[in-house]
């Protein structure tokens, strides 16, 4: 099952490393992984999408626990969450298929950010699924680049 | 005061109350080497390679209990000390680890000596700093003490810049107390599992103990008794236990696992309630995983949460400090009345009347158990003894029956042949009063020979038996069994005269090639109080550990010898090592 594990580490060099280094070291599968600091300058948040069996994950969640820069590990996935995942989507336009395409970014809420002579770069916001939804519906011939940020989410409680 | 970055790091290390440091000078540390040399309250250990300083620190740590510390420098140093780090890792060691490394204005310039030390240890450290700035060097020394000695222990390295133990600053003493936000190791009992443990405990008709390296971390030795005593309940050892509990104690079944007792396995195979203390279900234990204790509830205190379900799944779950938790059991099955476990014990005891560390002898030919046997004769039990890694190594486990904690010291996670030999030095240095023994064959004992020479410097007198079959002995084991005889590079043409060689590092040999001689060569090597001694024993080349649980077999389908003499193994098996 996909799981979505949230961290907070103390912000220091090396912290990412010791994270990126457990998953490849222990062979344990990351889909997506987002790091950036938070409104607490020593903390950094980073949000992982792993898939495993419910074994694998509570090792993941264990390991991770274990490292001497985590301070905080939430298995997001078994609480009430809100997810969130941006994609940034060049695409090639030409009369032909722009208003195809239009009525696709309409229908997932997306925001043209950028226009040239033939091509638009389109941001689409929300859960994973809906940004694979989003890439599925253009026709993958239109598609010139990709670049996902990868999900991000908080627990919906006050406290967790 | 104002101290320069060395001077702080030796002030932090005396307030840590070190008072041996095992290393080797280089470029990047010879700040710090002036800072010592200055400090008339730290041994320095000279040793030849820095894999030895880390082992002999971790022998050190293993024997004292206390946090083993080791000096290298940058680069090769470094890289020289990352199996003596992983060794100690693998067998939850307190150590700190200090590092020099390139000045910080030249790091990542691939600068003359320079490796990534933080990224190069990061897999085989409990956790690492490179220190780069002189304000933050005594708050990571007492971080890294800290996290080296407390849960569960491991080594912990610090890297610290050249430019960081030149700088000057006021200094105002070292920390007192650290607290860390992310770092809480001491974890309390929780008294709802310690209730679920008592029930499953209150019905069990086929409990077994099985204690492992928790039980001598934890210092458990006590309480593990007064637990068995108030129970009856039998209790088995891993390799990395052997000691908290007396192995000459009528409840104890001896070691489990690939080449434990037939009792302890079967016992373990047969059981309703398995209470594993500090222990971690590690594959030479469980065999065959679907065969592994099949009717078993388990019950599983350890300190450390992802020790617990990491192979294994359990049904009871205590986390902490092996002391903590077994002394809530006791209090709390205090008025309970247990199952009547007879029928148990007469179960067990007919499995031991198997006798399954019973070993031919041949009229000739020096069997490599008898030496051990002969070895404890002659020490009376009461040596410490350290190993190197192979058959010698388990028949050293198997004939010396320990009956005190941290007296048996060997590389049980990571298996580093020429742990062995450094190790006996810091052993000897952490009690000398103590009579040290080094097992080893003749494979392991030439990975760390160089150490004989700082031995004699520093007059650290160990007797060194030698299991010399002529051949990598466990490699030939397995090329037996698994490989139809075809024992591809485990022959050593050569090998040297070790009595000369220990004589020209200025120590005694003796070589032992009669079975008559060996306890007049063991008893003259003891008698040599102040001297290390090389006992170079010839042994049967063809002998094989016994019994064998062959890989991807269980417990129950264990090869015992004479009885089977040829093992082997399925498809599966032959993945496993
Ligand atoms: C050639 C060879 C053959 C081997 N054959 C065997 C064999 O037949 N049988 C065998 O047993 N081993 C054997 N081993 C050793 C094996 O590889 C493992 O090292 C060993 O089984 C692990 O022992 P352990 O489970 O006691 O764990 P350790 O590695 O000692 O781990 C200790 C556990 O206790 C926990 N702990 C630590 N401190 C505390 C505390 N204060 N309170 C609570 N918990 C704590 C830790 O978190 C950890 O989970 C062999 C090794 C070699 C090299
Ligand atoms: C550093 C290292 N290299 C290789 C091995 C694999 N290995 C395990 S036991 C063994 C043979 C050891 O030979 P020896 O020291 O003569 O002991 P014996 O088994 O003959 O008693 C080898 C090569 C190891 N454990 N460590
Ligand atoms: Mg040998």
């Amino acid at each position: 099952m996909r799981h979505i594990i949230s961290l907070q580490l103390e912000n220091e060099s090396g912290a990412l490393s010791r994270v990126a280094g457990l998953f490849s070291a222990r062979g344990f599968n990351i889909e997506s992984l987002t790091v950036a600091p938070t409104n607490d300058e020593t903390l950094s948040r980073m949000t992982i999408v792993s898939i495993g069996d419910d074994n694998i994950i509570e090792q993941i969640v264990k390991q991770l626990d274990k490292l001497i820069d985590v301070v905080t590990v939430t298995n997001l996935t078994a609480t009430e969450h809100i997810e969130r995942e941006l994609v940034l989507v060049k695409i090639d336009v030409d009369p032909s298929s722009q208003a195809e395409i239009d009525k696709h970014i309409d229908e997932y809420g997306g925001k043209i950010v950028d226009v040239s002579e033939d091509t638009y770069t389109v941001e689409v916001a929300g859960k994973s699924q809906r940004v694979n939804d989003f890439l599925e519906a253009i026709d993958a011939l239109k598609i010139l680049e990709v670049s996902r940020t990868g999900v991000t989410g908080v627990c919906q409680k006050r406290e967790y | 005061m104002k101290l320069n970055g060395a001077q702080i790091l030796v002030n932090c290390l005396q307030n840590e109350g070190v008072e041996h440091i095992f290393g080797y000078p280089g470029g990047a540390v010879l700040h710090i080497y002036d800072a010592l040399d200055a400090c008339d309250n730290i041994a320095h250990i000279l040793v030849r390679h820095e894999q030895g300083a880390v082992h002999g620190a971790d022998g050190y740590a293993r024997v004292s209990g206390k946090c083993g510390v080791a000096l290298v420098t940058s680069g090769p140093g470094l890289t020289n000390a990352v199996t003596g780090i992983a060794t100690a890792h693998m067998d939850s060691i307190p150590m700190v680890v200090i590092s020099g490394q390139v000045s910080s204005a030249v790091i990542g310039n691939d600068a003359f000596q320079e490796v990534d030390a933080v990224g190069i240890t990061r897999s085989c450290v409990k956790h690492n700093f490179l220190v780069k700035d002189i304000n933050d060097l005594a708050n990571v020394v007492k971080k890294a003490f800290h996290i080296a000695t407390t849960g569960r222990p491991g080594p912990v390295l610090i890297d610290i810049t050249k430019d960081t133990t030149i700088a000057e600053i006021e200094f105002d003493g070292y920390p007192k107390s650290i607290n860390m936000r992310s770092y809480q190791p001491e974890i309390k009992v929780d008294a709802g599992q310690i209730d679920k443990a008592v029930a499953l405990i209150m019905q069990a008709k086929k409990p077994i103990v099985y204690s492992g390296g928790g039980s001598v971390i934890g210092n458990a030795s006590e309480v593990l008794r007064s637990f068995t005593r108030n129970t009856n309940f039998p209790i088995t050892q891993t390799l990395m236990g052997l000691g908290a509990y007396p192995a000459t104690d009528a409840q104890s079944l001896g070691m489990l696992g690939m080449h434990g007792t037939y009792e302890a396995n079967m016992a373990m195979h047969d059981s309703d309630c398995v209470i594993a203390v500090g222990a971690r279900f590690d594959d030479r234990i469980t065999g065959n995983l679907d065969k592994f204790c099949p009717y078993a509830k388990i019950i599983h205190i350890d300190i450390d949460p992802s020790s617990v379900g990491k192979t294994v799944a359990i049904d009871v779950a205590i986390i902490g400090q092996v002391n903590d938790a077994l002394n809530a059991l006791i209090q709390a099955l205090k008025d309970k009345k247990l199952a009547n476990i007879d029928a148990w014990w007469k179960q067990i005891e007919e499995w031991r009347s198997v006798d399954s560390m019973a070993y031919q002898t041949k009229s000739g030919v020096i069997k490599p158990q008898s030496v051990i046997e002969a070895l404890y004769e002659v020490t009376q039990g009461e040596a410490i003894v350290t190993s190197d890694v192979g058959q010698h190594q388990m028949w050293a486990a198997q004939y010396y029956p320990f009956d005190k904690p941290r007296r048996w010291i060997n590389s049980g996670g990571l298996g580093t042949m020429g742990f062995g030999l450094p190790a006996a030095m810091g052993a000897k240095l952490a009690d000398p009063k103590a009579d040290v023994a080094c097992v080893t064959g003749e494979g392991s004992i030439q990975m760390m020979l160089q150490e004989l020479s700082t031995m004699l410097q520093y007059n650290t007198p160990v007797k060194i038996i030698n299991l010399n079959n002529g051949y990598l002995g466990m490699v030939r084991q397995w090329q037996e069994f698994f490989y139809e005889k075809r024992y591809a590079m485990s022959y050593m043409d050569a090998l040297p005269d070790f009595v000369k060689l220990a004589e020209s590092y200025g120590h005694i040999g003796i070589k032992v090639e009669k079975e008559q001689d060996l306890k007049p060569a063991l008893i003259e090597a003891f008698k040599q109080k102040d001297r290390t001694v090389f006992v170079d024993i010839l042994t049967d080349p063809s002998e094989n550990v016994f019994p064998m649980i062959p890989s991807g077999a269980g417990h129950h389908e264990m090869l015992l010898a004479g009885r089977d003499e040829m093992a082997s193994t399925n498809d599966e098996g032959l993945h496993l090592v």
